[in-house]
């Protein structure tokens, strides 16, 4: 449909749905499909709009086979999916609210100083987070994104035409994916996630640590999200994610910048494009062009997307080009 | 069995043909878990197969109905009728005597009053005169 819209007759098309990894696994599998001589240059599309006859948002939560293990009790999906994460966190770590509430004041920080994010211009304290509304226990009104309508798209293309491109490219050093359960259910350790394969494989394939990681674009449908992707990646052990958001300032000025944009709990999460902000975030910062949240010399960004209650992971590497 | 009359009906689950022994054993006020009778193993929820040895003959072994709380949170919103008087209510992750974890209400107590690593004992709620959903109790004798 696109590509009639487009007038475009591509010799490579799919569909790729990994919710919330959807943006970072089109990356690699386009990269894949050029690499595989589909194609040269792939053209990916993240939209999600509005049904009009009911003027409300499409549904992004389909009753699966399996929801009949879960819709009799009231179950939320995510929401009360992560809130059950974030209470065993919780209750095997000691993380507190007040840690969870620092990764959205941070957050909030950085949507400050990104006018196009839904949240410019109105700051919150920790004190704000605890104020908001419970929705699930323990996660707060505040600790949980925003939605909203919007769309992303970018190229994946080979080096020799990214070279004459207009914008300066950023290159795709490494990547790495892991798919696990459907049901929360099924998911042996609901504090431990897929992010440790998907992380380890892509650090692996691009040669380095997270020592040499200057921007981080985490997957943020909930503070405990990104709790435990940092965990998961490799930054702190597992169960110090509390403290470490705690010491480190994840702001665009700080020590450890994360989510610069706003993230999806400041910037907005549309839809299937929400994750598809981690990417487009990484790009601009890579390229320099970031403005009043720019990361000085910001050569290397870890971009995790998390799609499904911390079901698939879709972990890239991005360079700036040298 | 019981069932709040002065609560809107739950959601009927919607059975797929491997899990209507399931709900049906629930209709008896029997808490069942599925076996793979090759490899005896058990698992929930029920599938077409055995995750583990893929043998597609399963049957069905009573559960003790006890159980301690994996995970719990305490729902404060629901749009969906049937649930939009019943908040707070607790939704949890129960981990079985029997080794598989299933997710359900505690009912019949203050929602602060669920703990994770509480004991919780099984309990049936009638959604209809011909259906009927495992919910838990807390059960502070429970071992």
């Amino acid at each position: 449909m696109v590509a009639d819209q487009l007038g475009l007759r591509p010799s490579y098309c799919d569909v790729v749905d990994l919710g919330g990894a959807t943006a970072t696994g089109m990356i690699w599998r386009a990269a894949a499909a050029i690499d595989a001589g589909a194609c040269r240059s792939v053209l990916c599309v993240l939209a999600e709009g509005p049904d009009p006859r009911l003027g409300v948002r499409s549904p992004t939560w389909p009753a699966l086979p399996n929801s009949q293990w879960e819709r009799p009790y009231g179950s939320l999906g995510p929401n009360s999916g992560y809130a059950l994460a974030a209470a065993r966190h919780a209750y095997l770590y000691g993380t507190t609210d007040a840690q969870r509430a620092k990764v959205a004041v941070d957050q909030r920080t950085n949507a400050c100083a990104n006018p196009d994010s839904l949240f410019h211009g109105t700051p919150i304290t920790v004190d704000d987070v605890l104020a908001s509304p419970l929705i699930c226990d323990p996660l707060h009104l505040l600790e949980i994104v925003m939605p909203c309508f919007g769309a992303t798209a970018f190229v994946v293309t080979r080096g020799d035409v990214a070279a004459h491109a207009p914008h300066p490219p950023v290159r795709l050093r490494g990547f790495g994916e892991q798919v696990a359960h459907s049901s929360l259910m099924s998911m042996p350790d609901i504090t431990r996630t897929p992010i440790v394969e998907s992380a380890a494989r892509a650090y692996a394939s691009a040669g380095i640590t997270p020592a040499d990681v200057d921007l981080l674009s985490l997957y943020d449908c909930y503070t405990i999200t990104v709790i435990l992707s940092l965990e998961d990646a490799g930054f702190c052990a597992k169960g110090d994610g509390g403290p470490f958001v705690a010491d480190h300032d994840l702001t665009y000025a700080g020590d450890l910048p994360c989510n610069t944009h706003g993230g999806q709990l400041s910037y907005g999460q549309a839809g299937l494009a929400g994750g598809a902000s981690h990417v487009t975030e990484a790009v601009v910062q890579l390229r320099g062009r970031a403005g009043a949240r720019q990361v000085p010399d910001c050569g290397l960004a870890l971009v995790n997307g998390n799609g499904g209650i911390l079901a698939e992971q879709c972990t890239l590497v991005l360079e700036r080009a040298s | 069995m019981s069932g709040d009359a002065a609560l809107p009906p739950r959601p009927i689950p919607e059975a797929s043909p491997y899990g209507e022994p399931y709900w049906a054993a629930a209709v008896d006020g029997r808490l069942v878990v599925q076996h793979c009778p090759r490899c005896n193993r058990l698992q929930h929820f029920p599938r077409p197969w055995c995750t583990a040895c893929l043998h597609d003959a399963l049957d069905y072994v009573e559960a003790s109905g006890r159980g301690t709380v994996y995970s719990c949170t305490v729902v404060r919103r629901n749009p969906n009728p049937a649930f939009a008087a019943r908040v707070p209510y607790v939704l949890a992750l129960i981990d079985l005597d029997e080794g598989v974890r299933v997710m359900s209400n505690v009912i019949g107590c203050a929602p602060e009053a669920v703990t994770i690593g509480a004991r919780v004992r099984v309990c049936f709620e009638a959604t209809d005169d011909t259906h009927a959903v495992p919910c838990f109790t807390l059960d502070p004798e429970g071992t």
